[in-house]
C-alpha cells in the first residue's frame, strides 16, 4: 500500500514536470530554453529510473549497469559539442 | 520452498538469480540507449549547426498532441509499476489487470501517433509517402526525416512492449506464470516499458519544444 502511494506521487510529479516543460517552452528561447527542457527531461528520467525501474532497491553493480550507457553517451555528446562548437 | 524450486543452474540462490536477470536487462537497455543516442546526437548536431531553422521546423509539429501522448505514456508507466507491485505480492488478477491497462494505454499512444502522422501527411510535412513535401528549407526536410525515424523507431519499440505486456498479462491472470516466484518476468518487462517511456521523455522536448 505504501508503495502504491509513492508510485502515484511519482506519477503526479512526472505530470507536473510535463506541464512545467510545456509552459517553459512558451516562455524561454534559445540555449536557456534548451537547458530547462533537457534539465526537466533528466529530472523525469531520474524519477522513473529511481522509483519505477527499481534503482532504489538495487545495489552498486546493477546501478552502474543501468547508468553506464548514459555515461558513455555523455562522452559522445562532449566530443560532438567540442567539435561543432569550436569550428 | 517455492523460491528454492525456481532457482536454475548455475545460480546459488534466488537472490543471485534475480540480480543476474536485473543486470542482464539493464545492460540490454544500455544497448537501446546507445541506439537512440545516435539519433539524439544527430538532433544535437542539427541544432548546433542550424539553430534558427530547427526552431522553425519544431514549431510546425503538434505540441499539444505530443503533450497528451507524453501524459499517456507516463500514466502507462504508473500502471506497469502497480502491476509489478501486485506481481511481487502474488496478486495474479491485479498483475494481469494493470498490465492490460498499461498495454491499452500503449495502444492509445500509437493511435494518437497515427492520427498525428496523418495530420502531418496532410500538411505536407511527413517524408517518405510519395506526396510532394511543403517544407521550406533543407534543414526542415532533414529535421522531419529525423522526426519520422526517431518517432517511428520509438513506436516500433512501443509495439513490441505492448505485445510483451499482453502476453505476460494473460499468463499472469490465467495462473500459468507462477507469482510471486516468477515476478522477475513482469519486473524485467516493466524495465523495458519504462525505458521506452524515458526515451519519449527526451524525444518530446528535443523534437517538439525547440524554441
Amino acid at each position: 500500500m505504501q508503495k502504491t502511494v509513492s508510485f502515484v506521487f511519482v506519477w503526479f510529479a512526472l505530470v507536473l514536470l510535463l506541464a512545467a516543460t510545456v509552459t517553459a517552452s512558451f516562455m524561454l528561447k534559445g540555449p536557456a530554453g534548451l537547458a530547462v527542457s533537457l534539465g526537466i527531461a533528466f529530472g523525469k528520467s531520474g524519477l522513473i529510473y529511481w522509483h519505477y525501474m527499481h534503482l532504489n532497491e538495487e545495489e552498486g553493480l546493477q546501478r552502474i549497469a543501468a547508468l553506464g550507457a548514459g555515461a558513455w553517451l555523455l562522452i559522445l555528446f562532449a566530443f560532438v559539442c567540442a567539435d561543432y562548437l569550436t569550428r | 520452498m517455492a523460491e528454492t524450486r525456481s532457482v536454475a543452474e548455475p545460480y546459488r540462490d534466488a537472490r543471485q538469480q534475480r540480480d543476474a536477470a536485473m543486470l542482464g536487462m539493464y545492460v540490454f537497455l544500455g544497448s537501446e540507449i546507445m541506439l537512440f543516442g545516435g539519433l539524439f546526437a544527430v538532433a544535437a548536431v542539427m541544432r548546433l549547426l542550424h539553430p534558427a531553422e530547427v526552431v522553425e521546423a519544431s514549431k510546425a509539429l503538434h505540441v499539444w498532441i505530443g503533450a497528451v501522448n507524453t501524459a499517456v505514456l507516463l500514466t502507462s508507466s504508473l500502471f506497469v509499476a502497480l502491476a509489478v507491485d501486485c506481481a511481487k505480492g502474488g496478486r495474479r488478477r491485479g498483475t494481469g489487470a494493470w498490465l492490460f491497462s498499461a498495454a491499452s494505454l500503449g495502444a492509445v499512444f500509437l493511435a494518437i501517433k497515427v492520427y498525428e502522422y496523418s495530420l502531418e501527411h496532410a500538411e505536407g510535412l511527413l517524408p517518405g509517402l510519395g506526396a510532394p513535401l511543403k517544407v521550406s528549407t533543407p534543414v526542415q526536410r532533414a529535421f522531419m526525416d529525423l522526426y519520422l525515424v526517431a518517432t517511428g523507431l520509438h513506436a516500433l519499440h512501443l509495439l513490441i512492449g505492448i505485445l510483451l505486456l499482453l502476453v505476460i498479462a494473460i499468463r499472469a491472470a490465467s495462473g500459468r506464470l507462477l507469482l510471486p516466484e516468477r515476478a522477475i518476468v513482469p519486473v524485467t518487462a516493466g524495465l523495458y516499458w519504462h525505458l521506452v517511456d524515458v526515451i519519449w521523455v527526451f524525444l518530446y522536448p528535443i523534437l517538439y519544444l525547440a524554441r
